[in-house]
């Protein structure tokens, strides 16, 4: 192929400008130049250098928290950023025009260079140019067999070699004589094209899996359990086409979690293994099973995936009230905030009298003081479990409408207990420990301790796709860089009544070595001096 | 058992390290005796450089005849350079196979793949490029490259072990995964020939440099280490045979993250940093094999667009993994 493509994909040579601006003829040359190699190239470079933003400023779809950060920290910038998606690169305008531009421009490139194969590949061999001897792969020499003698042997050489093999009488002329043209390679430019539409497929295939399926996630405590519908998920987005109805009606129940992490040297701390328990039920009325869901490992349910991503402690609280009322009650989720499992988490009692009550504040499953007396967890195992919260009376602003989320507390409306020097008193409990508030307002009791596993459950649809798309890829890949399309003609005459035969071969790629390829040939071909002296 | 092998492996490390420096100063003097030697006369020249006339074309070659001599070699130089270019190949090998039981025994030592922060992604991407480099030069005979690849494993080698070294830790949960495995390993030995990839580029530009500015001033002398290696247009093709190894390979690597991923995390494709940077580095090394062959791309522009593409590897590894954050942060330091 080598330089061939440039003019099948039609590359304009050096028309940079537009010829006559009638219509028709610009609208050609536009598509002359989006579908030249150079451009092809510039739309690369143009999507590399468009992917970077994305790996150097947080992404909503990334991490929506980092979003967040960056945008406290920055707020002259982040308001220009929304606007031209830096937020969300990877879905923004510029950078879909990039990559749809090189859609446009891969499949004006495809299509007629497939049309040209398809009429190629079909094609024989071609003639014999006039004068072999000019080409830099030569090798010619006298034989005392006949013409046809020769002429059979090479169409059986060559033919055993897979190559495909024509011959042809040139009875006049200085080239007359009897070519064999043998051609092979074909494989090179089918790799190509290949290549080419399976990086189609394979856009395409995300796209589909993305319009027709969902993606969500759940946190839920061990002990408790997850029905597939629209209420129990965190966060829910489903693909464009994808329709909430046709939830598959499965749940399970998470039944037990362990972790166990490395305890002391270099490493300490991290987790050596996690898995989940599950009894899962993938149709009502169907018997539950057992399932080890643990990071590598997910559960499938028909199409649906679920996968274990992250987990955290779940500390076991009751809040009661002036009167002793119990107004909150059980395992509440604290999030994680480092490496050992700082958690921040909130506690919310609306019904709480006189007035609502809510708790702020960290959980520390293996507490230590660091300097300034600040607690901070020493290891992400509950060695030493201590709860430190704020609790705040007031309105919990519930009731404004606007949903609110679990996991922070809205004190517009709120006023925190504060301790005698006038600062919001932090209120420290082990476990199994009760505490008052101050003024007689209740208590709060650190029962013990649950965990929780953090869940992700997608469908995809038609995931196979791009994997597919990637296999055909890397194949047509293969083929397309190593296979080196070459031909070779051998010509066989009658010069006064010897045989001459001569030999030829044109690489159509650089690279190659047709010289040795001629080698070859020759010595299978040729009478060995032995031969020759009998 | 653990403190044996990482003992063992610690001391393999070092002295592969002293090994390879060794094979760089035999590579130096080998550029060194070289100082007075003449362009290597059999080899192919570009045919810019070639003047009509006297010097025949040999048709059953294709090859070009020899340029003129400035002189004649001395015979003593070109053996000393010639042996000095021996040792130092020798004991690349020699240090490849200190390297590898060093690798070899830290992951014995940690009872898993040996790439789990970046020390060890430093000695097992060293290795890969040794393993690249000896298999090419029998392949391709490129010891022409042996100081370029030598200094670049002293130097790296030299940074894992006084800056990067960790002790043996275990590896996260989310890494006991025989995808990730391949998805390394494959990574790792593409990188190691993107790295030689680089190199010969680098190479082919300066021997190309010479050779244009040479082109101009018939006159001036052609001696030294760089003209004997093989012509700008000969390294072009071998840096290119490199690249056409590594890519599909890297590919290869990329696919199988991407499926580590789904079964890790839930997804394919997230556009974490690290497969941010994946992914330019193939859309990178892509545009190179394209440049080559778009007209007006060809040669230098083309090894500049490798070169850029061997500077987004590099910055993934590196960059990322000390700066970034996201899901692939256990490759921190
Ligand atoms: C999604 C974007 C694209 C990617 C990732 C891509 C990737 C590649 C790769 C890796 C190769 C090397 C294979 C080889 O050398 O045989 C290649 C070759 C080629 N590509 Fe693309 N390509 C893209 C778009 C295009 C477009 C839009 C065109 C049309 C102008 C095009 C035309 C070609 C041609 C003609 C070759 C063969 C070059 C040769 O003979 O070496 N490609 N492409």
């Amino acid at each position: 192929m080598g330089r061939v493509p440039d003019e099948a994909s039609g590359a304009a040579p050096r028309a940079a400008t537009p010829p006559a601006l009638r219509p028709r003829e610009f609208l050609r040359w536009g598509w002359r130049q989006l579908t030249s190699m150079r451009t092809a190239l510039i739309l690369l470079f143009l999507l590399a250098i468009a992917s970077i933003p994305g790996s150097l400023i947080p992404q909503k779809r990334v991490d929506p928290s980092a979003v967040f950060l960056f945008k406290q920290r920055h707020p002259d910038l982040s308001p220009l950023f929304d606007r031209i998606g830096m937020f969300d690169v990877y879905s923004s305008v510029w950078f879909s025009a990039i990559y749809l531009l090189l859609f446009i421009s891969l499949l004006g490139c495809i299509i007629p260079r497939s049309w040209l194969y398809l009429k190629a590949s079909r094609a024989r061999p071609p003639k014999a140019p006039r004068n072999l001897s000019r080409l830099s792969a030569y090798d010619a020499w006298e034989s005392d067999a006949s013409v046809a003698e020769e002429v059979e042997r090479a169409r059986a050489l060559l033919r055993s070699e897979r190559r495909r093999v024509e011959v042809y009488d040139v009875s006049h002329g200085e080239a007359a004589g009897i070519v064999v043209s043998a051609e092979k390679g074909y494989l090179r430019e089918a790799g190509n094209l290949v290549f080419h539409i399976a990086v189609l497929v394979v856009l395409i295939g995300f796209a589909f899996t993305g319009l027709f399926g969902f993606k969500g996630s759940a946190a839920v405590i061990a002990g408790q359990g997850f029905s597939n519908t629209l209420t129990q998920y965190d966060d829910f987005t489903p693909g464009a086409r994808f329709n909430t109805d046709s939830l598959s009606p499965f749940q399970f129940t998470v039944q037990r979690f362990n972790v166990a992490y490395k305890r002391s040297g270099e490493g300490a701390g991290i987790p050596l293994h996690f898995d989940a328990h599950l009894a899962v039920t993938p149709q009502p009325g169907t018997a539950p099973y057992d399932y080890d869901l643990r990071v590598n490992h997910p559960l499938q349910l028909g199409g649906v995936s679920v996968f274990l991503v992250g987990h955290g402690y779940a500390p076991d609280i009751t809040v009661r009230d002036a009167k002793g009322v119990i107004v909150a009650d059980g395992p509440v989720i604290f999030l994680p905030q480092d490496g050992s499992f700082t958690s921040f988490g909130v506690v919310k009692a609306p019904d709480a009298q006189p007035s609502q009550l809510g708790l702020e504040g960290y959980f520390f499953p293996t507490a230590a003081l660091g300097p300034g007396a600040a607690p901070y967890s020493a290891f992400p195992g509950p060695l030493n479990p201590v709860l430190s919260l704020v609790a705040y009376h007031g309105d919990l602003g519930l009731d404004t409408g606007v949903p609110q989320s679990l996991y922070t507390l809205d004190k517009a409306k709120l006023t925190p207990y504060r301790s005698g020097s006038g600062r919001p008193m932090p209120l420290l409990l082990r476990k199994g420990q009760t505490v008052d508030l101050p003024d007689g307002a209740g208590t709060v009791t650190f029962n013990g301790l649950r965990t929780w596993v953090k869940l992700q459950i997608n469908d995809q649809p038609g995931k196979v796709i791009p994997l597919v798309g990637v296999v055909a890829a890397i194949l047509g890949l293969l083929c397309s860089l190593f296979i080196r399309p070459r031909r070779t003609w051998v010509r066989v005459r009658d010069e006064d009544g010897r045989t001459v035969v001569e030999v030829a071969a044109l690489d159509r790629v650089s690279g190659g070595d047709p010289g040795r390829h001629v080698e070859q040939v020759a010595a299978a071909l040729r009478p060995t001096d032995q031969e020759k002296r009998q | 058992m653990t403190e044996t092998y990482a003992h063992l492996s610690n001391n393999a490390v070092y002295s592969a390290t002293i090994i390879f420096t060794l094979a760089m100063l035999a590579h130096v003097a080998e550029w060194a005796m070289a100082h007075q030697l003449v362009a290597v006369p059999t080899r192919t020249e570009p045919r810019a450089l070639v003047a009509a006339g006297d010097r025949g074309v040999d048709p059953t070659q294709g090859r070009v005849g020899a340029p003129p001599v400035h002189g004649v070699d001395d015979v003593d130089d070109l053996e000393r350079s010639d042996r000095y270019g021996r040792i130092g190949f020798g004991l690349t090998c020699l240090g490849l196979v200190v390297l590898a039981a060093g690798v070899l025994t830290r992951g014995l030592a940690a009872h898993r793949v040996p790439w789990g922060n970046m020390y060890e992604f430093a000695i097992t991407g060293c290795l890969a490029v040794s393993v690249a480099y000896v298999i090419l030069v029998r392949g391709y005979a490129i010891r022409w490259l042996g100081l370029l690849v030598t200094g670049f494993l002293v130097m790296v080698l030299g940074l894992a072990v006084l800056v990067l070294y960790r002790p043996v830790s275990p590896l996260v949960p989310a890494l006991h995964s025989y995808w990730l495995m391949i998805h390394v390993s494959s990574a790792a030995v593409a990188g190691g020939a993107y790295t030689v990839g680089a190199l010969a580029s680098v190479l082919y530009l300066v021997r190309r440099r010479m050779e244009v500015k040479a082109a101009g001033h018939p006159e001036l002398p052609r001696t030294g280490f760089l003209w004997r290696t093989p012509t700008a247009e000969a390294i072009d093709r071998i840096a290119y045979r490199v690249h056409a190894f590594a890519f599909p390979l890297w590919t290869f690597a990329v696919m199988c993250g991407a499926i580590w991923a789904q079964y890790a995390w839930g997804r394919f494709w997230g556009w974490d940093p690290k497969e941010v940077w994946a992914f330019i580095t193939w859309v990178a090394y892509a545009a190179y094999l394209h440049a080559r062959a778009t007209a007006g791309w060809q040669g230098r522009a083309a090894a500049y667009v490798a070169l850029l593409g061997y500077a987004t590897f590099l910055f993934n590894f590196v960059g990322i993994n000390l700066f970034g954050s996201g899901l692939h942060s256990y490759a921190g330091m």
